[in-house]
């Protein structure tokens, strides 16, 4: 019981860390109100020549739109350097010898930031965007399945940034190595253009890829594309690359652990 | 004047010298940063594997676009993008050393960051515009050649005026930086795709109060022979030398004004 | 060199919720004080009293709410350019070397935003590399020099294009005791030999003993002391101590005006305000004396005087 009673108070930091910065958030959502025009935009403009597009209709696509700009900061897709960063200045062997294992503070700290990031900087556009545009909402079943999903994206999200940045125990100039991977995620979870878009081979490897349950997944449980056993089997995709992800970042991190003892940092 | 080109040389030469130093981690950089911008690039292609013509536009003409919009950006970004880091360098203090020189502020801020490992992505778009080049007929004239060339450095300077007008904000509060993104990437992803696209209120905000539609929307049109989707008239097709100069003084006015408000209400 | 007249700075902050409450802070509140040329000056405060803002407002950077301010001749906040030229700044916490480059590009650099004539610019720099010790690593860059090197840089930097006057707001923060003293040699030569008017913020108490002609002290905005530091001793030094060895081991003394501190043998310290001659004539018609000294409260004592008593202080002023 003491244990979640941490957990809740390293979640509560998580929230006011990005809660101190008012203005970076309005900025951010602001940002994403315009990424969110100009991507609807030129989606339509596909719709002009077609009515169909793997699955997505115009409404569809612009739903997906607005909805993926929304879950950009709450899943955290950009780059995340806030361990690697405590790596590189040496802070993380204070956390190694403290008796709370790195990776669940983190995800802790995350879990407490997305619902900030949600309301904050995910509400705003997707209103605007619903405002401006006839988007497609789900049935009440759909909305809930839709919520659970969005809370495993976001733990997958996690887990492969806790990956990537673990990179800077062992090399120093990390840099490359986070661009790289951000680039990845972007691309291959569909935030870039909807993995429907996507020639079929490519799109299934998306899917089976932990990256398709970043961004495609949620939207399209939210688009009501997955129903009865598809639904299930999607979300228990996710909940797969979750706890698959984390377990590898748990090696690395038991990895990283020795050599940081035996190397003294 | 002259002076003042020579210090800025030799302010960008020092900084090309030592980033050059440390070779495997320019080179991840710029790896990196040429899959970043690649993406978008990709996104084209998926776009013109479902369709063969956005509006009126082919996958050809889009890419020239995309080229030049990307150009463009990635040269500003390399001159200037450092600016990103301008609420922390007020945040830190040490905007005030650069009163206390005998130079203008803004010409000691641009040229104290040099980021050469965006060359990539001036290569990848170098890239793009060869495929474009090559797959598009364009009948060149003098006039074309000008007008595509005079492009480049006016659209570098529409960007810089942009990215400026958008750095000013961290003078009345630090944590609003995100601000600007939403015009210069978002500008330079709105000028990767023809402008009849957007509805047109986007347009008249984006393209024309912010002029990125003279970025390379409009040299575009009249070097591809073009007839304009918008109907908009011709001289437009001309206009961005002028526009660029209007942009840049419109920036220094602002900057300018920024900085008085910094001297009269304290760091 | 310095002219300041009734200079007065305001800043409007705004508090509360939704920022609505609006409140005026006066960190400067009419200050006047004149420095001559050549003069090497302390200027000491509280946090928060208003040195940095006065510095800011006679280097330019900050514009005054009113008074009048002429520095060398310049009103600085509207000819900022031109007075950069002659003035040279060093802020002990900032940085304003180019922190990727090795120290010597960095100096090439200034020499060029400063136009530096290429024969000035190689004599003054030779100079500079020789007092200031700066050769073990003129070709290091910037960001992996220790703290003392780092501030030797920069104060390198401040004086390559040979400025008449030098602000240095805590150039010894943080510095150990063989790097203070190097850095306060180099001040006092430039000082002396230069001719360089130099007015330095410090909190540093060896500082100002060792290098300050003059103090001004600033306290809310206020200047509550301005003159030489003698006189600063002399007027708030109040208690001092006389230390006495007599013949032999004895009772503690009682003498009009002192109060016996402490006894260790022939040894007694006595506690006295005022005159320290009319004291040891009427200790020696006291006692048999073999020797004395008169032992000075130190300028850290002082100066937590002044701070801690203000008001008390304030009404007296030195000037």
């Amino acid at each position: 019981m003491k244990r979640v009673r941490v957990d809740w108070e390293i979640a509560k930091r998580g929230w006011r860390r990005y809660a101190a910065y008012p203005w970076a958030t309005v900025a951010g959502a602001f940002t994403n109100t315009i990424f969110g025009f100009l991507l609807a935009y030129i989606l339509l403009a596909v719709y002009r020549s077609r009515a169909d597009v793997g699955g997505f209709d115009a409404a569809d696509a612009v739903t997906y739109v607005w909805l993926s700009q929304s879950m950009i900061m709450t899943v955290y897709i950009f780059s995340w350097w806030e361990l690697a960063w405590r790596i590189r200045d040496g802070s993380i062997t204070t956390d190694l010898l403290r008796p709370l294992n790195p990776q669940r503070y983190w995800l802790a700290f995350d879990l407490g930031r997305a619902p900030y990031h949600f309301l904050f900087r995910g509400l705003p556009p997707f209103i605007l965007g619903a405002l401006v545009f006839e988007l497609r909402y789900p049935s009440p079943l759909d909305a809930v399945a839709f919520v659970v999903s969005l809370a495993l994206a976001v733990v997958v999200s996690f887990a492969f940034r806790f990956i990537y940045n673990s990179v800077a125990f062992w090399l120093l100039d990390f840099r490359g190595v986070v661009t790289l991977s951000t680039t990845i995620v972007i691309f291959f979870s569909g935030m870039a253009i909807p993995l429907r878009f996507m020639p079929e081979a490519l799109r299934e490897l998306c899917y089976a890829l932990p990256f398709g349950s970043v961004i495609q997944t949620p939207v399209d449980i939210w688009l009501g594309k997955r129903e009865g056993a598809a639904l299930v089997g999607v979300l228990a995709l996710q909940l797969f690359w979750a706890l698959a992800l984390l377990a590898i970042g748990q090696l690395v991190l038991r990895k990283a652990t020795r050599k940081v003892v035996l190397q003294g940092g | 004047m002259v002076d003042t080109v020579f210090v800025w040389r030799k302010l960008v030469g020092a900084q090309i010298r030592s980033q050059l130093q440390y070779r495997m981690s320019f080179a991840l950089d710029a790896f990196g940063s040429f899959w970043i911008s690649f993406i978008d690039f990709l996104v084209i292609l998926v776009i013109f594997r479902n369709v063969s013509r956005l509006n009126e536009w082919t996958v050809h003409e889009v890419a020239f676009l995309y080229a030049l919009s990307s150009i463009t950006f990635a040269v500003t970004d390399m001159l200037i993008g450092q600016l990103d880091q301008f609420p922390q360098k007020i945040r830190d203090g040490n905007f005030d050393i650069l009163l206390v020189r005998p130079r203008g502020t803004l010409f000691q801020v641009i040229a104290s960051d040099f980021a050469l490992r965006r060359v990539a992505r001036v290569l990848q778009g170098s890239i793009v515009l060869v495929y474009a080049l090559s797959t598009l007929t364009i009948h060149w004239t003098v006039l074309r050649a000008i007008v595509l060339v005079v492009s480049v450095p006016g659209a570098i300077v529409i960007f810089s005026s942009i990215w400026v007008v958008g750095a000013c904000i961290a003078f009345w509060t630090t944590d609003g930086g995100e601000f600007t993104n939403a015009f210069t990437y978002g500008g330079t992803s709105m000028a990767q795709y023809p402008f009849d696209i957007y509805s047109t209120w986007l347009r008249r905000l984006l393209g024309f109060v912010i002029p990125l539609a003279f970025v390379c929307y409009f040299p575009a049109l009249y070097v591809l022979g073009k007839p304009d989707p918008l109907g908009l008239p011709r001289f437009l097709e001309f206009c961005s030398p002028v526009v660029a100069a209007v942009a840049a003084l419109v920036a220094g006015l602002v900057w300018r004004f920024a900085v008085r408000h910094y001297r009269s209400a304290g760091g | 060199m310095i002219e300041v007249e009734d200079l007065r700075k305001e800043f409007v902050v705004r508090r509360g919720r939704l920022r609505r409450e609006r409140h005026v802070v006066h960190a400067v509140n009419g200050i006047s004080f004149g420095v001559e040329r050549g003069e090497l000056l302390g200027y000491l405060g509280p946090n928060g009293a208003g040195k940095s803002t006065t510095i800011k407002m006679l280097t330019g950077i900050l514009v005054p709410s009113s008074g009048r301010v002429s520095v060398a001749g310049l009103e600085p906040s509207r000819k900022r350019i031109e007075l950069a030229r002659r003035i040279g700044a060093m802020f002990g916490q900032r940085i304003q070397l180019w922190w990727d480059l090795p120290l010597h590009d960095s100096f090439e650099l200034l020499r060029h935003i400063y136009r530096v004539p290429s024969d000035r610019y190689r004599d003054r720099l030779a100079r500079l590399r020789d007092v200031l010790d700066l050769d073990p690593f003129l070709a290091t860059p910037v960001r992996q020099l220790s703290l003392g090197q780092r501030i030797r840089g920069e104060l390198a930097a401040a004086m390559l294009h040979g400025p008449e006057l030098l602000f240095l707001d805590e150039p010894t923060i943080g510095l150990d005791v063989v790097a203070k003293q190097r850095v306060r040699d180099f001040l006092i030569e430039i000082n002396r030999e230069d001719g360089v008017t130099v007015m330095l913020t410090t909190h540093d108490l060896g500082d100002i003993e060792r290098l300050c002609d003059r103090l001004l002290v600033i306290d809310h905005g206020s200047l509550i002391w301005d003159g030489g530091i003698p006189e600063l001793k002399e007027r708030y030094g109040g208690e001092r101590t006389l230390v006495i060895d007599l013949e032999e081991p004895a009772p503690p003394l009682e003498v009009d005006g002192a109060v016996v501190d402490r006894v260790d043998g022939p040894r007694q310290w006595l506690r006295f305000r005022g005159s320290a001659s009319e004291l040891t004539a009427r200790v020696a018609q006291a006692a048999r004396l073999v020797d004395l000294q008169v032992a000075e409260p130190d300028i850290e004592e002082i100066v937590r005087r002044i701070y801690a008593r203000p008001a008390e202080v304030s009404d007296t002023r030195g000037v």
